[in-house]
């Protein structure tokens, strides 16, 4: 699966005076209903079914398998926090692991929103022909994740592939883009920015709420392109780049399919990302107990950044009604 | 004389340039936005191109986007598939798994949202609560005891742990229904509860038919993430009979024993052709959904 939902960014950000009123409504005329418990349960049936089987039960099952060494064939054995300490102390691939991931999270994520942001100011005219380059900009996100694609961006950047062809026609000699340790995880991270649609139209929604008045009254007051976007599409934006920046983060250490096919994790781990290295772990040499320990792990790198990304965003997320 | 003169000339230079600078905003913006558009498309332009390309010239003629001759039996060579099977197989697999899996997942859904967003029961903001925290859960997480799960269950080399899990409905889709019910007036209900509806017919005859946009939404999103999946099928589909056409696209462009790239291409590209139709279709679904829910395409 991929991105999580935190809130609707744009919709809430400002209820309109027929909404707050229809919600009062609602919420006034809610209490007269009648509290109906078995209609309530069989709506949501399905969702419990599915929680409990495959939500619920696995979760409980990872715990317990990280601190087993619980092999494909059904043998284990409690082995307390090794799985941890060897991940940490004794696993150099892990390390691998780690620092491929986090390279590709911290060069990816901020290039892939300055493209979503850059392009969607592009995109937020009436100029004639911009739901053609708007749909254009968006088509490499809705098949990015497909293997098509990553065998495609493999050829791409192979040998005798299309990018040394254009390369070459400029006169740079063509290279291994693929085989080299200092250039694999770059064709991985162009991959992921070549997909800067849905964080473009969430910017572009966001974009479409800024009201024309103030950069009216900012064009009055002699204020240029740059200057407006700096001082007023920027910070009203605020709130939109943390909701994209957060989705990201997350979407960014889960990358899977694109290494797999595309590098393998190769060369010399400098493109082992987690995801890939776990299930190595877990379905090539089949330490299912280890892989269940790094996948909690995981979850809590993620909950941890998470967690700072918010305390963090007090410094520099602009929310209107703190201001006024 | 001189004087009263040289105003309106001024004007009038004044606005000509003013004019002008605005023909060359215009021009500079689509000659800019129009090479950027060339570049990202470049890449998809080339698969499809190479799919007609002849084994003369695909790594030769590697950067021309028209083919010298087109050679379109790089199709059918393609569909032929590889080990006996054709990718007449894959592609009725996936069309199985994502039609039958955004079957499941939307309907399963839409009944949870209602749930969620209409009815008032016991315990209700507890499971609430849980749901959003699934959102949150990597599915890292999942995977290796799910895998036990259904390898204890015998059923691996069936659908079953690909579609059953989705008859639970899906957070995200939940999450973006119930945004969608509450947006629906309650005086409608209100109006069908006095009229002696119950319920559940509030459900069906009220709300369902106005959920159509949302649903399409919902739909279009799962339709492409399991159209594209490829861990699931991976781990759960070994025989070759049953494999998606993700699965076998990578068998089949294995770099160490591929060959016939022309045919490799070809099928690349067909497999893209379902979601473009989709894309073209319902772009205005798409946008919408992303830009109000934050769901990734």
């Amino acid at each position: 699966m991929s991105n999580s939902v935190i809130s609707p960014p744009i919709e809430n950000v400002k209820p309109t005076v027929t909404q707050r009123i229809a919600s009062r409504r609602t919420a006034g005329k809610r209490k007269d209903f009648k509290q109906d418990t078995g209609t309530g349960y069989l709506f949501i049936a399905p969702w419990l079914f599915g929680f409990f089987l495959f939500s619920a039960i696995p979760i409980a099952i990872s715990l317990w398998l990280a601190f087993t060494n619980y092999d494909i064939f059904g043998n284990w054995q409690y082995v307390g926090l090794d799985n941890f300490q060897r991940m940490f102390f004794q696993d150099v691939r892990y390390g691998h692991a780690l620092s491929a991931t986090f390279k590709f999270v911290a060069i990816g994520v901020p290039l892939r929103l300055i493209f979503a942001l850059g392009i969607a100011v592009l995109m937020n005219t009436h100029r004639r022909g911009v739901s053609f380059y708007r749909a254009a900009f968006y088509a490499p996100s809705i098949i990015g994740g497909s293997v098509a694609v990553a065998v495609m961006w493999r050829q791409l950047f192979g040998s005798d592939g299309l990018f040394n062809a254009v390369i070459g026609g400029l006169g740079i000699p063509p290279t291994n883009w693929l085989g080299n340790p200092q250039t694999a995880i770059w064709t991985l991270i162009l991959l992921s920015v070549w997909q800067f649609g849905s964080p473009m139209l969430i910017f572009l929604a966001g974009l479409k709420q800024i009201p024309a008045e103030l950069y009216e009254a900012a064009s009055i007051d002699g204020a240029n392109g740059w200057r407006k976007f700096l001082r007023i599409t920027l910070p009203l934006l605020t709130p939109i780049i943390f909701f994209n920046l957060i989705l990201q983060l997350i979407g960014g250490f889960k990358v899977f399919t694109q290494a797999f096919i595309i590098t393998g994790g190769t060369p010399l781990d400098t493109t082992l990302f987690y995801s890939l290295y776990l299930y190595q772990r877990a379905f090539n040499s089949y330490e299912l107990g280890y892989a269940s320990a790094m996948a909690w792990v995981l979850l809590a790198i993620i909950a941890v950044l998470t967690a700072i990304s918010f305390k963090l965003s007090s410094f520099w997320v602009f929310y209107e009604s703190k201001e006024g | 004389m001189e004087i009263t003169h040289s105003v309106p000339i001024q004007a009038e230079t004044l606005r000509i340039s003013h004019r002008n600078q605005k023909r060359f905003n215009t021009v500079l913006y689509h000659g800019s936005v129009i090479i950027a558009t060339v570049i990202m498309l470049y890449p998809i332009l080339w698969l499809f191109a190479s799919s007609f390309k002849g084994q003369d010239e695909i790594w030769t003629n590697v950067n021309s986007l028209i083919p010298k001759t087109l050679h379109f039996e790089n199709y059918t060579n393609g569909w032929a598939g590889f080990g006996g099977i054709s990718f007449a197989v894959f592609f009725k697999n996936s069309f199985i798994y994502a039609g039958v899996g955004t079957l499941f997942a939307v309907t399963a859904s839409a009944l949870v949202a209602y749930g969620f967003a209409r009815l008032r029961f016991r315990g209700k903001s507890f499971w609430f609560t849980l749901m959003l925290l699934t959102l949150m859960l990597p599915s890292q997480v999942l995977i290796v005891p799910q895998y036990i799960i259904f390898n204890k269950l015998n059923w691996i080399d069936t659908f079953l742990p690909l579609l059953v899990p989705r008859l639970g409905g899906d957070a995200f889709f939940i999450f973006m229904i119930m945004q969608f019910i509450r947006a629906i007036p309650f005086d409608l209900d209100e109006a069908a509860l006095v009229d002696g509806c119950s319920r559940r017919g509030i459900f069906f005859r009220i709300i369902l038919p106005q959920l159509k946009p949302a649903l399409i939404t919902a739909a279009i999103f799962s339709f492409y993430w399991t159209w594209e999946d490829f861990l699931q099928p991976l781990l759960y589909l070994n025989d070759p009979h049953l494999q998606t056409v993700s699965v076998a696209l990578r068998s089949f462009a294995d770099p160490s024993s591929a060959s016939d790239w022309g045919a490799i291409f070809a099928m690349l590209g067909l497999s893209l052709v379902p979601v473009f139709i989709i894309f073209i279709f319902f772009q205005r679904y798409l946008v919408e959904g992303i830009a109000t829910t934050g769901l990734k395409g």
